[in-house]
């Protein structure tokens, strides 16, 4: 059953149309990702998705239509994005960022507790650096405390916007095997990348992002063969 | 000037630039959660001094009505809003908190008004009913432009500001008024006679600076509002309500707005203007502070305070030139080190 | 033609009316005129300043308080005349309007709008302390102004020279918004990057209308010294300069006419008011006043920040001007020979606090050809364009243009020197027609100030460069409606927009940020042949691009950046085949 269901999903700013009528499932426990170069309208998704742009069409999560709701109310639910720009707080530690990361769980202290160690367990680099100011941290660690932070929300759907951008080959493999990883935990992940090999090889199945419109989709491990995908990134001609 | 002046001269500028501390702190704590300039914030002081001497002097204090007609008002738009979103199982709760809670410490004091009470007990009624305010005028004034640029938030607040204090002289008289002392105590520091009030002003500052750091380092809550301020999408990911860590921010910034205003009143006389001019001071510090950092806003306001004090010993018809006249060069070199700044005013 | 026709008898029905309105008007309805006109003047200095500058100050009191002052203060103690004093009122206030704006005018933002309240409170405050002012009672028994002979003390009298200084004003800023410098002013608005973009000295231009606007308060405080015949603080408080912003935008902040209407409707407000208030409330009428009046400003900024000027201009019926008489276009600088280095950048390094976003990078553009720099997001592309276009400066290497060192040069000078650029995220203005943004991109090209613009000594210059926008509109295929306003067009021809703008600098260099980020196919295809013909005319163009599709078709040579380096340079054929390439793009890691 998909757990993320969008449907026909528009968002204008002004006068030009950022995302044109895209339609997508996120099945339960899948990583689904979303490609395509940028400009392609995949942030604005991630982030109507959200509820933090107003936007066109349907979104239904677990069977529920939450297309009128709030942004806090969709966090409530489950909901959980990881910006482009991380929007870690660079002036409090690290564990003051896990900290509020669970502010959606905060009056049950021995859940705070148990999801902070968690948190440490798969990210031990951010363990050894939980009074580090979050500002001061390298390109990879910001991006494992925003993955981390957002964890210690119990999200049951993570979209992660660019989780590769700005970071050198090394991280991004480290990054992606953690992506992996957390198909164990049950979270079903919706990635959007620009990273196209990296974002297919982690994912179950994938949608093609251009101007807008979802192009083509599939199976992840058939797109990434796919001639037209390689068209849409060098350009090597329709 | 001789070094007994000199120190004279330095307690009384210590004295009012702990006044503008708790003012500019409160300034800067609404500041960073809302990024509204609250120019009426020195009014919220001026206020509360009134209503003291109002309950002092067994008078019904006019700002039992405004608490009144603001929480109905809030109410009442609130109810709009979550009647048109359809969520109408959200309005007891907005009830409770925009209807009931500030209307309890009206009803006390309505129902008290006129009867002799003990002077701790005017103070904490006065303090209850003046917390209100500022949340309320957030929720009726402030929310519907929330995504408003500073400019228009400072525009509406300055507009706010000559509404209340419209609104003072209404409810509160043309006459200053001076509240009684809470002690009598005067001991000599240095040749130079330092009054109990003096002292607990002082205190006041020192505590409630204390209470501030502790709050921000130590509670979850601290944590949201500090978060807020600096990645206010970032707080909304986690699921911080921004409007609530402002509704925080207002009444922790009242309290302190009011307890300065209760502090100041035995020493200085207030008229229902004097929030505006101890408010621009204290204003002055925060600016000093970036409008950001609280220990540097602190400083900064001490600063204006002493400024204060020694320019009016050597010029006192030109003491509040000197005062405004410093904040150009302050805001000049704000102007540079600040990071947010506004490069496009787009309409 | 009807329209224009019908325009000028309505200005002129107006005009007549004014000058009947004393022998028709109860001597009230006269005074309250006068007010309305002196207040409108001080509005319609703000209307500069707020509306069509983006600077908002709450300060205009004092500068009608110095004004005030200083001609109560030549005439009561030095028994001048009321001429002289308006001389020492013009030429302090512009002496401090121009020292004041030269101190806040640097902040930004809100900075700079509490900084007016700064010195607007401690001018106040010197008028009550001044010695030889009267201190807080003010001086008393100034006289009336003298034209020829007769005296202006009656109200009906005094009126004709108020109305007609504002209408003097009103066309003068009229002139001055359709001029070289009034689309200046009102560019001001799109920050400080796109102004400095097209060689125009944002500081300067921001520092005249701050002195124009403090000249307009001056004339509004000499005739209030001489009109009220009396002169104390109270009236230059910070209050009234709220009252004046209020105006200014409730009339419609960035509309002359609005300076009337709000005046206007506050001053008839403010009278209804005090008429009806006593009557509700008899006993609180003039503190509920100000409550009131605050109250109604906010409900105002709340849900009609527009004003009321364009609500109503939308009502009517539009009808677009004439397009523009041919004139002969403005005269084009020489293009460098082909083939010869233009732009050389060696070494560029810069850093941002320890990360290196770009690291000695080298590159050479040749006149006449079309280079693509290109490289996946966080790749740099983007702060080399800002140390080619002199937005930033680079922490160490030089950069060269035309054999000239340009590395330290300010944003403007580079601009001037030929090196036009557009914007990854389009900076237009969005309430100028196409026309007007186009000729923004002229300014260096042209050279009319302010007294020309006002005094329309401006016209002959005006339509070269009007024919130059023309051109480059028809160039890049926008002239079908040169009066549209840019914020009405897509996405897609707001870019083309933006190159246009570019164009009409005449520049040796094109810099283009993204050109075809959010382009349907068409549109690029159309953006790609616009820039090949670019490239025929002998125009020289840096691009940075995602786009690779775009990129290959296009360009001659494509630079390669890559975590702040350069990865490889080369033709599009050697870069696409590059198994580095590929790696970067498709992602490194398999």
């Amino acid at each position: 059953m998909a757990l993320l269901e969008i449907d026909n999903l528009t968002v204008s700013y002004g006068k030009a149309e950022a995302v044109r009528g895209v339609s997508l499932n996120v099945e339960t426990g899948r990583i689904v990702t979303v490609i395509g170069p940028n400009g392609a309208g995949k942030t604005s998704l991630l982030t109507a998705a959200m509820g933090l742009l107003r936007a066109g069409g349907t979104l239904r999560f677990d069977g529920e239509d939450i297309s009128q709701l709030e942004t806090e109310k969709r966090i409530e639910m489950g909901l959980c994005l990881v910006p482009e720009k991380r929007e870690l707080f660079a002036d409090m530690s690290v564990y003051d960022n896990l900290l509020l990361g669970g502010f959606i769980g905060r009056h049950d202290r021995a859940r705070v507790r148990s999801d902070m160690d968690a948190v440490f367990d798969r990210f031990p680099r951010l363990a050894e650096r939980r009074t580090q100011k979050a500002g001061t941290l390298s390109g990879g660690e910001r991006q494992m405390l925003a993955l981390g932070r957002a964890l210690m929300g119990r999200p049951r759907l993570l979209m992660l916007d660019e989780p590769s951008l700005g970071l050198a080959p090394l991280i991004i493999r480290e990054i992606f095997h953690i992506i992996s990883s957390l198909r164990e935990t049950g979270v079903s992940i919706l990635l959007v990348e620009q990273n196209a090999r990296a974002a297919l090889e982690t994912a179950d199945f994938g949608y093609v992002m251009e101007t807008g419109e979802i192009g083509h989709s599939g199976p992840a491990e058939g797109l990434i063969h796919d001639p037209r995908l390689i068209a849409t990134y060098l350009g090597a001609g329709h | 000037m001789t070094a007994q002046i000199a120190a004279f001269l330095t307690v009384d500028g210590v004295t009012t630039g702990s006044i503008y501390v708790l003012i500019a702190l409160g300034f800067v704590l609404i500041f960073a959660v809302t990024r509204v300039i609250f120019v009426p914030f020195g009014d919220i002081a001026a206020f509360t001094a009134l209503t003291l001497s109002a309950l002092q002097t067994k008078h019904l204090p006019g700002t039992v009505g405004l608490v009144a007609a603001l929480a109905a008002l809030a109410t009442l738009l609130e109810v709009i809003r979550l009647a048109r979103a359809r969520r109408p199982g959200q309005i007891p709760r907005a009830l409770l908190f925009y209807l009931v809670l500030p209307l309890i410490p009206a009803a006390a004091v309505w129902a008290t008004a006129g009867m002799t009470l003990p002077l701790p007990v005017t103070i904490i009624l006065a303090l209850a009913l003046i917390l209100p305010i500022a949340p309320l005028l957030d929720r009726v004034v402030f929310r519907p432009i929330a995504d408003g640029t500073v400019l228009l938030l400072l525009t509406v607040s300055v507009a706010l500001h000559f509404a209340l204090v419209g609104l003072g002289l209404l409810f509160f008289g043309p006459e200053g008024v001076r509240t009684e002392p809470m002690s009598d105590y005067m001991v000599m520091v240095a040749g130079v006679p330092v009054s109990g009030q003096t002292l607990m002003i002082m205190a006041a500052a020192v505590i409630f600076s204390g209470l501030l750091f502790l709050f921000f380092e130590f509670t979850i809550t601290g944590k949201s509002l500090h978060a807020t301020a600096v990645n206010r999408t970032g707080a909304r990911l986690m699921g911080i309500r921004p409007e609530r860590a402002g509704t925080i921010a207002y009444l922790l910034g009242s309290l302190l707005a009011g307890i300065s205003g209760i502090l100041i009143s035995p020493v200085n006389t207030i008229f229902y203007d004097s929030g505006f001019l101890i408010g621009l001071k204290a204003f002055v510090g925060a600016i000093i502070g970036g409008l950001v950092s609280f220990p540097v806003t602190a400083i900064g306001a001490l600063f204006v305070g002493i400024l204060e004090s020694f320019a009016a010993f050597q010029n006192s018809a030109f003491k509040e030139v000197i005062v405004f006249g410093v904040l150009i060069p302050v805001l000049m070199w704000r102007s540079y080190t600040f990071a947010h700044s506004e490069e496009d005013i787009d309409e | 033609m009807t329209s224009r026709r019908m325009q000028v008898s309505a200005l002129a029905v107006g005009v007549l009316l004014l000058i009947a309105a004393p022998w028709v008007l109860a001597p009230f309805s006269i005074t309250l005129m006068n007010y309305i006109g002196l207040y409108a003047l001080v509005a319609l200095g703000l209307v500069l300043l707020t509306g069509v500058g983006g600077m908002v100050s709450f300060g205009q009191t004092a500068f009608m308080g110095i004004a005030a002052y200083s001609t109560a203060w030549m005439t009561t103690v030095m028994h001048g005349s009321p001429w002289l004093g308006l001389v020492l009122a013009l030429v302090l206030t512009a002496l401090v309007a121009a020292i004041l704006g030269a101190v806040t005018l640097r902040l930004k933002g809100h900075f700079l709008s509490l900084g007016t309240i700064a010195w607007g409170l401690a001018i106040y405050f010197s008028f009550g302390n001044l010695p030889g002012l009267g201190q807080n009672t003010g001086l008393p028994d100034v006289p009336p102004i003298t034209i020829a002979g007769i005296s202006l003390e009656a109200s009906g009298r005094i009126y004709f020279l108020i109305w007609f200084l504002l209408l003097v004003a009103i066309w003068l800023s009229h002139n001055l918004l359709g001029s070289r410098m009034g689309r200046a002013m009102q560019a001001l608005r799109g920050g400080t990057s796109m102004v400095e973009s097209l060689g125009i000295n944002a500081f300067g231009v921001k520092l005249v209308t701050f002195v124009i606007a403090a000249m307009m308060a001056a004339f509004a405080g000499w005739i209030y010294a001489h009109m009220i015949r009396y002169v104390n603080p109270t009236p230059f408080d910070v209050t009234m300069g709220i009252e004046f912003l209020m105006m200014a935008m409730v009339g419609g902040s960035g509309y002359l006419s609005g300076a009337i209407v709000g005046a206007a409707l506050i001053t008839l407000l403010q009278n209804s008011l005090q008429d009806w208030l006593p009557v509700v409330f008899p006993k609180s009428a003039g503190q509920l006043e100000v409550v009131v009046f605050s109250a109604l400003f906010i409900l105002f900024l709340q849900y009609a920040r527009e004003g009321i000027v364009p609500f109503v201009a939308g009502l009517l019926p539009k009808q677009a001007p004439p397009r523009p008489a041919r004139a002969e276009p403005l005269a084009r600088r020489s293009q460098p020979t082909p083939g010869l280095p233009l732009l050389s950048v060696e070494a560029a390094t810069r850093r941002f606090g320890g990360l290196v976003a770009v690291d000695e990078v080298s590159f050479e553009l040749k006149s006449g050809e079309i280079l693509g720099l290109i490289g996946p997001n966080g790749a740099g592309k983007s702060t080399m364009f800002n140390l080619v276009t002199g937005a930033l400066r680079p922490s160490a290497g030089t950069i060269r243009f035309a054999g000239q060192d340009i590395t330290p040069a300010a944003q403007r000078k580079i601009a001037q020197a030929g090196i036009a650029r557009t914007f990854q995220h389009v900076k237009l203005r969005p309430r100028m027609t196409l026309l007007d943004n186009v000729m923004l991109g002229t300014h260096t090209r042209t050279k009319a100030s302010f007294l020309a613009g006002m005094l329309r000594l401006d016209r002959a210059e005006e339509a070269r460069a009007r024919q130059v926008a023309m051109d480059d509109l028809a160039r890049v295929g926008l002239d079908a409606d040169p009066y549209e306003l840019a914020g009405n067009l897509p996405l897609g021809n707001q870019r083309v927009l933006e190159i246009a703008r570019a164009l009409a600098a005449d520049p040796v260099l094109l810099v283009l940020d993204e050109p075809a980020a959010g382009l349907r196919r068409q549109e690029k295809l159309r953006l790609a042949e616009l820039l090949a013909n670019l490239r025929k005319e002998g125009l020289t163009i840096l691009i940075v691009e995602h786009d690779m599709e775009f990129v290959m078709n296009l360009v001659d040579r494509i630079v390669v950046m890559e975590f702040g380096r350069k990865l490889c340079e080369g033709t599009p054929a050697e870069i696409r085949a590059d198994t580095r390439v590929q790696e970067a793009y498709l992602g490194g890691v398999a």
